[in-house]
């Protein structure tokens, strides 16, 4: 078949012509416009893409030895540690990296919350970006289910019978995700596939999250000042420069963690090997989802429990349309107090999730929870409260 | 003692880490408690602290205590004979070694166990055939594996140590509960006082005193249950003296790159 249009990009020219083409994308990428009053907290976004490139590097050959049976799971997990070599140090990254992920991650979306980068004309970036947590999210569990110690199969035990409370398709969910009526074999296949496949599925959000972002320019710490103090920086040299340098500090606390700190991220009780005869004392997540995992033992009764610990992720998603965008109430320390009433009731949640949720831990893990939801029902809408008329946001649009 | 020990294993790392680590060794050595063989009184794990390292001299006794003592009733089921090659062995030793065990080799034609010499690349096996064989052989109760026994349970190396050296001296088993011992769950063990004064011969002429060998068999199995913990220690200090010399370099060239940047 003939193409009939004609070529665009002849050559190297460096002119608006070459607009096709692999170097001419990267050149675009890298006089991609920020605001030059971006601060540290943007560094983040090229972070995550960093510890993903680990994670998706030592997983591949981590899936080379793993075996998702149920009765060869933990030795091969094992013989990765002991005798593949240098399975011990692959097997370290990605369980350090997975930790973290998720800690950078939080620090990203907080910077969101802080800086309203939600507002429009960004309500594309926020939303893929809380996809991307949440797929996130289901990674990190379905990879920790897979070494089949005692907390991985009592997790997916957990996992399997929360999904089972919800109404109506509860219970075909919940055998449908462990693939029976206990965790085995069928679970680890499950969350093997689960694990692999979403890895690449993130690759491609994260591509689309970039590209959105592209087109709806940075956000920046001045809100939405039509122009930023210090006007517009290209992306290369500034901000290539200062990611780098973000991502190798991040290095440096990764190899201390993962090096002289392991007992910082490992949980000891996992090297164990599943037991479905012996129920733990404590079953408790990863540190990363211990807040949600506390929500859903605030309820008496379970369905409560699930429906408001997957709210408290879910509400992420609906951040746009809390916070109406309104100048009311922008006074930065109102938003840093708020912020850090919200991050202190995660914390109170995440101990009281620790320590079963009953006498005192039980009344603050509440009210904990009641500041979580405060921060999005209450907090979001009377800041966006529209006191003053909005100007037209256009006019500001970032691609300058 | 200890302390001795520990410099000599000490002085056989690879050099380059170890100018890394001088600077930092009487900051990671383990406190001046010297373990007096009393009950109770812990050792000083030279392999404790961020930068600790194991004594391999004493990991290689704790395995002859192994061997001669708690290979009767526990296996290390994750382990193979040639992983003991990590803990300083020659394969020559590794197939000496691992030929003076016997390992079990499925069932004959009359449906009885089988067994052999084991090879470098057997299992170290538990000696019984089945969990209801150890249970019905130990009054009841299972042998635990002692494959991640020092990470998994409580209070790690000083715990077992203090398990192995916390019988009273006329430690009796009482119906229902095991013998009376301060470091087991809820102060009992099934477990008979397992070492005895020269329970084990130590080849290189070590007395085999009853401390000696939990010393050296907690030192073992803490090494069984995180092998490559000295190499990932060294990698951990390398990687970071690099990566803190790489962001000194990122950090000279971002602050020029935005020093183009009126402020």
């Amino acid at each position: 078949m003939a193409d009939e249009t004609p070529p665009c990009g002849q050559g190297n020219t460096g002119t608006a012509q070459a607009e096709a083409g692999p170097l001419a994308f990267v050149r675009a990428y890298a006089a991609f416009p920020l605001p030059a009053d971006l601060n540290w907290l943007w560094t983040f976004g090229a972070v995550l893409v960093a510890l993903l490139g680990l994670m998706l590097a030592s997983g591949l050959f981590l899936a080379l030895t793993y075996t998702p049976d149920a009765g060869l799971a933990f030795s091969s997990v094992e013989s990765i540690e002991r005798r593949i070599p240098y399975g011990w140090l692959l097997r370290a990254m990605h369980m350090t990296g997975a930790s973290f992920c998720m800690a950078a991650l939080y620090v990203h979306i907080l910077r969101g919350l802080y800086y309203r980068a939600y507002l429009p004309p960004r309500q594309a970036v926020w939303g893929s970006g809380c996809a991307l947590m949440a797929m996130l999210m289901i990674t990190a569990f379905a990879g920790y289910v897979l070494p089949w110690g005692q907390m991985s199969y009592w997790g997916a035990d957990v996992a399997g019978r929360a999904v089972a409370t919800l109404p109506l398709v509860g219970g075909w969910l919940g055998r449908v995700v462990l693939g029976g009526e206990t965790p085995g074999t069928a679970t680890l296949h499950r969350m093997f596939v689960l694990h692999f496949a979403l890895a690449f599925v993130i690759v491609g959000g994260i591509a689309l999250h970039v590209a959105v972002l592209h087109r709806r320019g940075s956000s920046g710490p001045s809100g939405r000042a039509p122009e930023p103090p210090g006007g517009m920086l290209p992306f290369h040299p500034y901000f290539t420069a200062r990611d780098m340098l973000a991502v190798v500090l991040v290095a440096l606390a990764f190899v201390l963690v993962m090096g002289l700190w392991p007992e910082l991220i490992a949980e000891p009780a996992n090297y164990r090997p599943a037991n479905p005869l012996h129920t733990p004392v404590d079953i408790e997540p990863e540190w990363y989802f211990l807040p949600f995992y506390g929500m859903m033992q605030f309820v008496p009764f379970q369905l409560g429990g699930v429906v408001l610990a997957g709210g408290a992720v879910a509400v992420l998603f609906a951040v746009p349309w809390l916070d109406k965008g309104g100048r009311a109430g922008e006074q930065p320390l109102v938003r840093l107090l708020a912020l850090a009433l919200l991050v202190g009731a995660a914390v109170v949640a995440a101990c009281a999730g620790r320590h079963h949720a009953h006498g005192a831990w039980l009344l603050a893990g509440r009210m904990a929870m009641g500041v979580y939801y405060a921060y999005f029902l209450l907090f979001l809408p009377w800041l966006g409260r529209p006191t003053t008329p909005v100007a037209s946001d256009d006019a500001k649009e970032a691609r300058a | 003692m200890i302390r001795l020990m520990g410099m000599r294993a000490f002085s056989s790392l690879p050099r380059w880490s170890g100018r890394v680590l001088a600077g930092l060794w009487l900051l990671a050595a383990p406190g001046s408690a010297v373990a007096d063989g009393r009950p109770g009184a812990f050792p000083a794990w030279s392999f404790s602290g961020p930068l600790g390292h194991f004594d391999l001299a004493s990991v290689q006794r704790g395995y002859g205590v192994y061997a001669a003592v708690c290979s009767a009733c526990h296996g290390l089921e994750q382990v193979h004979y040639s992983d003991l090659a990590g803990m300083g062995l020659k394969a020559e030793d590794i197939q000496a070694l691992s030929a003076a065990r016997q390992t079990m080799d499925g069932l004959d034609a009359e449906g009885h166990v089988q067994r052999r010499p084991a090879r470098p690349d057997d299992r170290i096996l538990s000696p019984y055939v089945s969990p209801a064989a150890a249970r019905a052989a130990n009054r009841g109760v299972a042998p635990p594996d002692l494959s991640r026994v020092v990470m998994v349970r409580p209070g790690g190396a000083s715990r077992i140590y203090g398990l192995l050296t916390g019988y009273a001296p006329d430690a009796h088993w009482q119906e229902g509960r095991g013998f009376r011992n301060p470091y087991g769950i809820s102060g009992f063990t099934a477990m008979p006082p397992p070492l005895h004064e020269g329970g084990a011969q130590y080849a290189d002429g070590t007395a085999a005193t009853v401390a000696q060998q939990a010393r050296d068999v907690t030192t073992f199995l803490a090494w069984v249950s995180a092998p490559h913990q000295d190499e990932r220690r060294r990698l951990g200090v390398g990687a970071a003296l690099y990566l803190c010399f790489l962001a000194g370099l990122f950090m000279i060239l971002t602050r020029r790159i935005w020093s183009y940047v009126s402020k």
